[in-house]
């Protein structure tokens, strides 16, 4: 932060004012995170970010008027107030306030409805998003309203000659051209914002042939991975069509983060002073986030690895908040045989292969591992007696676990889904592989059981009066012996289903579909219990937590949600992303969310707070595919670009690049130890990758790099360890069996 | 309208999704304007249609691109209606019901008269037809099925799993073979070793130095690939005419076979082999419709067989004698159709360096130039020529049609020399007439006068004559319809058994060593049975069966974390289901057979009783109606072993 402003901004009180609010202000501006490392900007106005940088200027002011009116006229009496309290009061109440809220989710998510009511809304009204208002876009409203719009787009209203817009973008790329090569490739960055923006500029005063010409002169220069979003912009053309854009809006509302090094920056600034070029000095300080660091101008391929998001790079800052990214201590379960920590241990050799040694393993698991959260940080339900049951169930398979490696690859157990007729859209396995369930384009979820065991449900309630209940075997007499098959349908939506989760303990289904909602689904009575509404555009994806209980689900609306099963309204609503949450993880130790989404960056959400504590940027495409390692320190994240990205959670960095598939990658998983990474893809193929060596080959030392950027070598091919290519079958899910054995599964499109 | 709309829609999104620039593109005016006359909105200003088509554009291309986004997350790569449906709904526009189509694009394409049109096609349907046409099948439910992609890295050759090796690669093996990389493997060199376990693994890091040399090429079949190679040849030469044809539909359209090309190819090269001595007419046509299935196979590289398979058809066209009777029998039927099989392999794998088809011009020349040459082979010669196609008929066929006239004349006209001459003769004539007469057609500027005729090609002239008339006006009507693709068998059914224990033997004993069952179990070594012990036969499955035992007791791919995946686990259960007529079939075939068989000479030995007696004639016969078909030097038949006609000893 320093850095930034330390070139930009001479007064340093000016800027500590600016951090503080910016800490809580995020909450009002639907980027909630974005706003959190505010745009240390001098210029007068900060329009774009209204609402949230630092109230005072009269712009600001105006935009949470217009707020205001529209939500009286929605007749959202507690979020005005609430707004109008937060707007009014001074910036030290509102951070206590915030705290308050947090805390008081911390408590009692989960335990009593009433606190987490409240706790919700003001979660809610505090990214001035309800998602129970009528209004025509409820989770893009502030960015929708009208008032809001105009706002926003008033920035463009500066008035310059539009046939000089060329001339200075051919200006500044002579400059860049011309500069050493050190600095070219971070200038360079510059290019595509400043086009867009431009452009943008031109269309907004309606110099539609201008911005036409503008375009077809310089858009083939742009970086390819921009293709998509040039697109859209080419099929902007005029100003009404601004105005429903959701992307060009994003584009306006956040600014554009570049890293440049302070060489680099210096010398624009030079230029661009020099040249008295307003124009772009100004565009460039107005709509472009500028992070500054100290130390050597990054390369090409460092700026092309990172790049690529709709909005940019992270910021650093972004990336700088602590991460408990170890793992919860396993409870203590009494045992025929010995309790052992198994997850824990992964990367220290092979911890199940000496269970007779009780004494070790039990120390070992009662130390804290300094990187994992407190065991109460977020509150997790208790054991169950059947969960304890499955626990020492999978330590018993755990014990049978093959050790994989490079020389020692799993077998590979496909299964495909015949006569689908590309209508298969989710899958998903439970933990133990027992069951195998199906989301459909017709709606239909439908349950197989994999074992010889069938499905079957529990009897109705008059039958279930006639049982003995004291008698040992009362959960198999409760089964309904006549109902069994080998697969159940389940019935209740009405859109394309495209999530699929199992709870852990196998009692029930979510899932999530096209009509808004997500169904938790009952696998004991396989019928439906809860319809969650929330998000009233399609939900793309949705996980439980690997406790069960709370779950988590993304969509159309850009917002990602955090819901608890015995909830009807979500707990915390994750709100940054620029385009769709297309897929969301959970940490393995519940405590974090990490979200793919169409704008290109993978953000990763502290559940106790709300907060966004990682962006990752980097892939070219949209993100559909994301999986933690088991032992919960990195992240791998697939996109339609083919690559896996591998990210360090803990320092926030890219540390790995997969290439191979040609096409999406619709699904990751990392074997039970971590060993392995399978990934499975549009292109008819589940790839495995050297997970281990991937991981080892770190320098750690360049972690502490100003650029935030560890040196990636090109050793997909050394790291990729077999490909194997199914029969006209996408492969949509991938599972390891706690014995290690992968199950892939998909739709047979012939 | 709505038509209109979802088209442009789709082919607006594909062509996003096909990453084409599409900056400009924007709907003409006029499709405003027919648009608006269609609602009724007449003489629309050229400013509003402008207006109107720039406004259209950018909303279809909105809603085309978040179709896109629906059918990213349906993971499939077809845009249908119904993404489009969905990307309506979150723009709160009414979904446009009722156009929910199976074909991909739903319209026609249509142009002439400088216009061109797209239309919807919608036919007229009469209601009572709907009514009265019966059911159609209830589609199938969704299904899940379990394979093995992968057993502990290596990929195992099962139908489920793609063909280990594409065409291409198995060209690139054939003929670049030091860079032969094993099937189900990826290219790289690291991941070679892997299967073979430590050994390997050693050598990894020091093989880029190495000078790369040749590897042993392995053909191993596992138990499956075997057990089809059975049944398929089976099929193919039993008596069972529906099993035929699937047996040769698979043959056809299977793309996993390659690596049992070798031997279909030995199997087929060697039946004719056998059934040329042996005259079995019934026999020769199936197996020549093998060559065809496996020249309609797509994903077979044949060129490597080729050495084999073009002698065999070879020797099915031009053979001295195909049948037993042949006063009766139409092996002029095979004749044709290996000969269309003949000028099919000349299309297609004739190169400038193999020189196919100037090879086989040749061969049918020389030997149609043979005075001595019978009607039979000379049959063949003319018919393999004339279906190389009209410029070999014109260059090679017409100028010889008058020594030919000459020659058929003398059988025809002269003293009734022989029965068979005769016939043969007259299908000579028949077929000089069938081929050239079309071709004469063309190159010949009317009018047809018989005289002319007879003075430029002599006997047959006149016959011609009127032929080449009919091909006229049949040429005029357009009908001229040859069916060359099917060989349908006008002889009467030869009462011959196939034994069907001979040719279960044919695969394995004969390369004992390329069969690797995955138990480490090794085949029994090649011996010649003896034909009165059912034993050996039965030894030689005996492996499949302990090793099926083994397994049975585990069942078929359920859940697999139960059990640790195995090679046998996942191969076997499906022999133990197909064993069973394996084991049956041995004794069928014993005492229908009074030949011995030595395991390692008989692809198919079938012979009629009737017949054994004049076989040591036939087969002293077998040599020179070889030769007389074997082509050049480079491609002649090689055999190690005598025919035979040397081991064989009828009882």
């Amino acid at each position: 932060m320093a850095a930034v402003q330390g070139s930009l901004v001479e007064s340093v009180d000016k800027k500590d004012i600016k951090t503080e609010p910016s800490e809580d202000g995020g909450g009002n501006n639907n980027n909630a995170n974005d706003g959190k490392i505010l745009s240390p900007s001098p210029a007068p106005t900060t329009p774009a970010e209204g609402n949230s940088t630092a109230a005072g200027t009269s712009v600001d002011q105006q935009t949470l008027l217009a707020v205001l009116q529209f939500l009286k006229k929605n007749k959202l009496s507690e979020s005005v107030d609430i707004l109008r309290r937060e707007a009014g009061l001074p910036e030290d109440s509102l951070d206590s306030k915030g705290g308050d809220s947090s805390g008081e989710a911390t408590g009692d998510a989960g335990r009593s409805a009433d606190a987490d009511g409240a706790d919700a809304s003001s979660l809610l009204s505090r990214v001035t998003v309800s998602s129970s208002a009528v209004a025509p876009a409820p989770t893009k409203a502030p960015s929708e309203d009208q008032p809001d719009v105009n706002v926003v787009l008033s920035a463009y209203s500066q008035q310059g000659d539009p046939a000089l817009y060329e001339v200075y973008y051919k200006g500044l790329k002579k400059f860049i051209e011309s500069v050493l090569d050190c600095h070219r490739a971070e200038l360079s960055q510059v290019f595509y914002p400043l086009f867009v923006h431009m452009y943008l500029e031109l269309v907004y005063n309606s110099h539609e042939n201008e911005a036409k010409a503008f375009f077809d002169k310089f858009s083939g220069d742009q970086e390819c991975y921009y293709e998509d979003d040039l697109r859209v912009l080419s099929s902007l053309t005029k100003k009404e069509h601004m105005r429903g854009n959701e992307t060009l809006l994003d584009f306006r509302t956040s600014k554009f983060v570049l890293r440049i090094s302070r060489d680099s920056y210096q010398l624009l600034k030079r230029h661009l002073q020099e040249r008295q070029n307003n124009q772009i000095w100004n565009i460039i300080q107005e709509h472009l986030y500028i992070d500054i660091f100290d130390g050597m101008p990054r390369s090409k391929n460092q700026i092309d690895a990172m790049s690529g998001s709709l909005a940019g790079e992270a910021k650093r800052e972004a990336n700088k908040a602590k991460v408990y990214y170890g793992l919860l201590k396993e409870p203590e379960i009494e045992l025929p045989l010995d309790d052992e920590d198994e997850e824990a241990e992964n990367e220290e050799g092979k911890p199940k292969k000496k269970k007779p040694k009780k004494d070790s393993m039990g120390s070992k698991s009662k130390k804290q591992d300094p990187n994992a959260p407190s065991q109460t940080r977020i509150p997790l339900p208790e054991l169950k007696d059947s969960d304890k049951l499955d626990k020492i169930m999978y330590m018993k398979e755990a014990t049978k676990r093959i050790r994989l490696g490079p020389d020692n690859l799993p077998s590979i157990c496909f299964y495909s889904f015949l006569n689908a007729y590309q209508g298969l859209t989710a899958v998903d396995f439970t933990d133990d592989s027992s069951l195998i369930a199906g989301g459909f384009a017709d709606s239909t979820v439908r349950v197989w059981s994999v074992t010889p065991k069938k499905l079957r449900k529990v009897k109705s309630a008059a039958d279930l009066n006639l049982i003995d209940k004291e008698s040992d075997d009362v959960l198999e007499r409760i089964m309904d012996e006549k109902t069994a098959s080998e697969s159940k349908i389940l019935y209740g939506h009405s859109g394309p289903v495209y999530g699929i989760s199992f709870s852990p303990d196998r009692n029930y289904l979510l899932s999530s579909s096209e009509d808004g909602t997500i169904r938790l689904w009952s696998l004991q009575t396989f019928t439906c219990l809860v319809g969650y509404k929330g998000h009233n555009y399609p939900v793309w994806d949705t996980q439980f937590s690997p406790h069960g209980y709370y779950f988590v689900s993304g969509g159309h609306d850009r917002v990602a949600r955090l819901w608890a099963t015995d909830h009807y309204q979500p707990l915390r609503m994750f709100s940054g992303h620029l385009a769709d949450v297309t897929c969301t993880r959970f940490h393995p130790n519940s405590n974090y969310v990490a979200t793919g989404s169409s704008d290109r960056t993978i953000r990763l959400w502290d559940v106790l707070s709300g907060n966004c504590v990682r962006i990752f940027t980097g892939h070219k495409g949209p993100i559909h595919a994301l999986a933690f390692s088991p032992n919960g320190k990195f992240l791998a994240s697939g996109a339609t670009d083919g690559r896996v990205l591998l990210w360090d959670i803990g320092h926030g960095l890219m540390v790995g690049e997969l290439k191979g598939h040609t096409d999406t990658i619709y699904s990751l998983k990392f074997s039970r130890d971590g060993e392995i990474l399978a990934s499975g893809s549009m292109d008819n193929t589940v790839r495995l990758w050297d997970a281990m060596k991937a991981f080892d080959d770190l320098e750690t030392d360049d972690f502490t790099a100003a650029t935030g950027y560890i040196h990636l070598q090109d050793n997909s091919q050394e790291l990729l360890l077999g490909t194997y290519t199914s029969k006209s079958t996408t492969v949509i899910h991938l599972h390891f069996t706690r014995r290690n054995l992968l199950l892939t599964a998909g739709s047979y499109n012939p | 309208m709505e038509h209109l709309f979802i088209n442009l829609c789709l082919f607006l999104a594909m062509a996003e999704e096909r990453r084409q620039k599409q900056c400009s593109v924007i709907l003409p005016t006029e499709s405003m304007k027919a648009m608006a006359e269609s609602v009724g909105v007449a003489q629309l200003q050229e400013e509003s249609c402008v207006t109107l088509s720039e406004e259209v554009s950018y909303r279809i291309k909105e809603i085309a691109q978040d179709a896109l986004k629906f059918m990213h997350h349906g993971k499939r790569r077809k845009l249908t209606t119904s993404d489009i449906d969905n990307a309506l709904k979150l723009k709160n526009v009414e979904p446009l019901y009722g156009f929910q189509s199976q074909e991909f694009i739903p319209f026609r394409f249509a142009s002439g008269g400088g216009r061109e049109l797209h239309f919807y096609e919608e036919k007229e349907v009469d209601l009572s037809d709907i009514i009265n046409t019966p059911l159609p099948r209830v589609p199938l439910d969704v299904s899940l099925k379990a394979h093995w992609l992968s057993i502990e890295g290596v990929q195992p050759a099962i139908p489920e799993n793609p063909p280990p090796a594409p065409k291409e690669q198995q060209k690139i093996e054939s003929t670049e073979p030091l860079k032969v990389v094993k099937p189900g493997q990826d290219e790289e060199g690291t991941i070679q070793g892997k299967g073979q376990g430590a050994t390997n693994a050693d050598g990894k890091g020091k093989d880029k130095g190495l000078i790369r040399l040749k590897p042993r090429s392995t053909h191993e079949l596992s138990v499956e690939q075997q057990l089809y190679y059975k049944e398929i040849t089976e099929a193919c030469v039993g008596s069972c005419e529906a099993k035929r044809a699937e047996a040769l539909q698979s043959i056809a359209t299977d793309p996993g076979l390659y690596q049992m090309l070798p031997r279909f190819s030995t199997f087929i090269s060697e039946g004719v082999r056998v059934n040329v001595v042996q005259n079995n007419l019934a026999l020769l046509i199936y197996l020549m419709r093998m060559v065809k299935a496996l020249m309609d196979n797509p994903t077979l590289y044949l060129e490597k067989y080729l050495h084999e398979l073009i002698p065999a058809v070879v020797t099915c066209i031009v053979s001295k004698q195909l049948c037993l009777r042949p006063d009766v029998d139409n092996h002029w039927a095979l004749r044709d159709f290996a000969a269309r099989l003949m000028a099919q392999s000349c299309k297609t794998f004739s190169t400038t360096t193999n020189n196919i088809q100037s090879r086989i011009t040749k061969t049918f020349t020389k030997s149609w130039l043979d005075d001595k040459t019978q009607w039979t082979t000379r049959y063949g010669c003319i018919a393999g020529l004339a279906e190389l196609g009209a410029d070999v008929i014109k260059t090679l066929i017409l100028p010889r049609l008058s020594v030919e006239g000459a020659r058929i004349k003398a059988v025809m006209e002269g003293p009734v020399v022989s029965n068979i001459d005769k016939i043969g003769a007259d299908h000579v004539q028949s077929l000089l007439l069938k081929h050239c007469a079309s071709v004469i057609a063309k190159i010949r500027p009317q009018p047809d006068n018989v005289e002319q005729y007879r003075i430029d090609y002599g006997y047959l002239g006149p016959m011609l004559c009127s032929h080449v008339m009919k091909a006229r006006t049949q040429a005029a009507l357009q009908a001229q319809q040859v069916n060359r693709t099917t060989l349908t068998i006008t002889q009467p059914r030869p009462t011959l058994t196939v034994s069907q224990g001979g040719l279960s033997g044919s695969a394995g004993p004969r390369t004992p060593s390329i069969i690797k069952v995955p138990s480490s179990l090794t085949l029994m070594s090649p011996r010649p049975g003896t034909p009165s012990q059912p034993s050996p036969p039965a030894t030689k499955y005996i492996v499949m069966a302990t090793s099926a035992g083994a397994a049975s007791t585990q069942q078929v791919i359920t859940i697999s974390s139960s059990q640790s995946p195995s090679p046998v686990t996942s191969t076997v259960p499906s022999v133990s289901s197909t064993l069973q007529p394996l084991v049956k079939l041995e004794p069928s075939g014993g005492p229908g057979l009074t030949s011995s068989r030595p395991l390692q000479k008989y692809i198919v030995v079938s012979l009629p009783s009737s017949a054994s007696s004049s076989l040591e004639t036939k087969s002293s016969v077998l040599p020179a109606s070889i030769s007389s078909t074997s082509l050049d030097a480079g491609m002649k038949l090689e055999r190690s072993e005598s025919p035979g006609a040397s081991t064989q000893s009828p009882h």
